[in-house]
């Protein structure tokens, strides 16, 4: 099933949750709304589930107006960011429920549902806790219950809140492999929305980043990693040095001092130069269009991560940088900083 | 622990910070207060009601008068709980689930019948519907009879006992949220079924809560049902009315034998209460980490 998003405007009194939102998502994918809290995306999860209306736009499934129905008529499997498991059912009947409540005609026997439930059970390797009530399970369990309860209904569309939010870093790890495993195997149009880049860079085929109701950049992980098409995408997807540049004439200055790089096509005026942490090329004093001390140098697994004051600008900028190790550095040593990849964005007024 | 003071207290009592003399003496005053205000006016009531043996207790309460009286309380009961409850689930409802202009002020409201005397109460229903009153002469040429007969008595006790089962649902519905009611429709449920299988359990131990105190009040109240009864004997006389109007008559068996049947009443919610309270406060056990 694809989904359409089209100029969707979304307002919580003057505050625009969802801002002229457009977006198109294949059939089958695996897209992560990706934003920091605030941006929008949550909203527009529910907008596509029928939980939210828009202010004003279009959403279609398959080319079909999906805003002719209400949450109940568009089967949308939606797992919410805590769950929503109802408290007072069993696992199993819970994972049930979506099955119960189709109209007689529709709905399956008592057997086939019992079959069905089973069968579902078994996806998420949970079987043997179907006499459970959800006060008893661990939050990861809770988890794949919820997701298996949305599953239940053979959704067009799989939607996910905060699939891995409220859960603990070794867990997370887990189900997020296994969700991506999981999409693989049912391979159902699926969008789950994270504030955790590294969460949307590993799990989905596509992100979208958005930020105050906008979407930033769609892009592959690897697009919106190595090429971020605004300053807020690169600040917000990986680490980022960011250092205060001045454009003139195709010649980029930092404190007045002429560096040596290009300036891209950057609008003339303030900018900002971004630069990944790994993407600053060390050399010996002198070396390259930047120089800076070594303050503080932390050396853990195949990286150093130093801390560098830059000499030559004004008041002393301190930037982290990542080095291989095959270059021992030492504190208090000056070296040569050359940018290897960079962007430059005009300054925000 | 060395010390010789310590002798005199356990090793719990080293987290209190009062010595036990004075904490027996606050508990000792507690008892002492239930004592006197409570444990004593019930056992007088049943030592009255029983002064002249049982026979004459039964005999009092098969009274055509008694009868009436009860089957009275009890229809009201019915009527007034039965409507609460739906008043009640819906407001709370409104309230704990939508966002809407006036939603505080439809709180305050709510909460009016405690903070208005009852006696004033059941007199809006004589002003509304009395021979003078604004829907009096209406009434009257249709000859619908609203006071002094069990519509006004239904009404009166209706506006009296309506906060009980909104407050009781509306903190709970407000903790719960709606998420699983988003849940329960995002899986194709109807509104209809998403309330009677997931709205409905999860409060169903705050709504027998509120239902429990609400019958409790409208069996029991007095001020606002006196003024709009009329006193009719045998008509619309309901339990607390007939326990006073044979008291004033020195029928001292009869008055308290009623009253005696009030006081069960008010034992049996009290144990059914602290029944209902334990599984609310299992029911609270967050599902959440």
């Amino acid at each position: 099933m694809t989904i359409e998003v089209r100029n969707i405007v979304k307002k919580f009194g003057s505050f625009a949750a969802l801002d002229n939102v457009d977006l198109k998502v294949g059939d089958g994918e695996l897209l992560a709304l990706l934003g920091p809290s605030g941006s929008g995306k949550t909203t527009l999860l529910r907008i596509i589930a029928g939980l939210d209306w828009p202010d004003s736009g279009e959403v279609f499934f398959d080319g079909e107006n999906a805003l002719d129905h209400g949450a109940s008529e568009r089967h949308v499997g939606f797992v919410f960011q805590h769950y929503a498991l109802f408290r007072h059912m069993t696992v199993f009947e819970n994972v049930a429920f979506g099955l119960r409540v189709q109209p007689r005609g529709v709905r399956k026997s008592e057997d086939a549902i019992r079959a069905r439930v089973k069968e579902l059970l078994d996806l998420v390797q949970l079987d043997w806790l179907a006499d459970r009530y959800p006060s008893q399970l661990s939050g990861g369990q809770r988890q794949r219950i919820a997701l298996a309860r949305a599953l239940a209904i053979e959704p067009r569309i799989l939607l996910l809140d905060e699939p891995f939010g409220a859960l603990d870093a070794k867990v997370r790890k887990e189900l997020r492999q296994w969700l991506r495993s999981l999409h693989q195997e049912i391979h159902v149009t699926s969008i789950f929305v994270t504030h955790d880049q590294e969460e949307a860079l590993e799990v989905a085929n596509r992100v979208v980043v958005m930020d105050k109701g906008r979407i930033e950049q769609i892009g592959t992980p690897g697009d919106v990693y190595d090429n971020p098409a605004t300053a807020f995408v690169h600040g917000f997807i990986g680490e980022s040095i960011v250092l205060p540049v001045e454009v003139r004439d195709g010649a980029v200055k930092l404190g007045g001092r002429k560096l040596d790089i290009v300036a891209n096509g950057a609008a003339p005026g303030a900018a900002n130069l971004f630069v990944r942490r790994h993407d600053m090329q060390i050399g010996p004093a002198g070396s390259g269009s930047l120089e800076g001390s070594v303050q503080h140098v932390r050396t853990f697994g195949p990286i150093q991560r130093a801390e560098v004051a830059l000499c030559g600008s004004e008041g002393k900028t301190v930037i982290e940088i990542d080095a291989p190790r095959d270059r021992e550095l030492r504190t208090g040593e000056t070296i040569g900083l050359q940018p290897r990849r960079y962007r430059i964005f005009a300054a925000p007024e | 622990m060395s010390e010789p003071q310590a002798l005199t207290f356990t090793p719990r009592d080293n987290i209190h910070t009062e010595p036990r003399v004075i904490r027996f003496v606050i508990v000792a005053l507690a008892v002492l207060f239930l004592l006197i205000f409570v444990v004593l006016p019930l056992i007088v009531v049943f030592a009255s009601a029983f002064s002249r043996g049982l026979s004459a207790y039964f005999a009092a309460l098969t009274e055509p008068e008694a009868l009436s009286a009860i089957r009275l309380t009890l229809l009201i009961a019915a009527i007034s709980v039965s409507l609460n409850l739906v008043f009640g689930v819906i407001a709370a409802w409104a309230i704990a689930k939508f966002e809407f202009a006036g939603k505080t002020f439809l709180v305050t409201l709510i909460d009016l019948p405690f903070s208005v005397s009852p006696v004033i109460s059941g007199l809006v229903f004589v002003l509304l519907f009395g021979a003078q009153g604004f829907f009096g002469p209406w009434l009257q040429a249709h000859d619908i009879r609203v006071l002094f007969a069990v519509p006004g008595i239904a009404l009166a006790t209706i506006f009296v006992t309506f906060p009980f089962v909104a407050r009781a649902l509306i903190p709970l519905m407000q903790e719960q949220g709606t998420q699983e009611e988003e849940a329960a429709i995002s899986l194709g449920a109807s509104g209809l079924q998403t309330f009677f299988r997931v709205t409905l359990p999860n409060i169903k131990w705050g709504l027998l809560y509120g239902v429990l105190l609400c019958n409790a009040r409208a069996m029991g109240e007095f001020g606002a049902v006196s003024v709009v009864s009329g006193h009719i004997r045998g008509e619309t006389n309901t339990m607390p009315l007939l326990v006073e109007i044979l008291y004033n008559e020195y029928q001292f068996v009869s008055s308290f034998a009623i009253a005696s049947l009030l006081a069960m009443l008010a034992l049996i919610t009290l144990v059914v209460k602290t029944i209902l309270e334990r599984r609310l406060d299992e029911g609270q056990v967050p599902s959440d980490d």
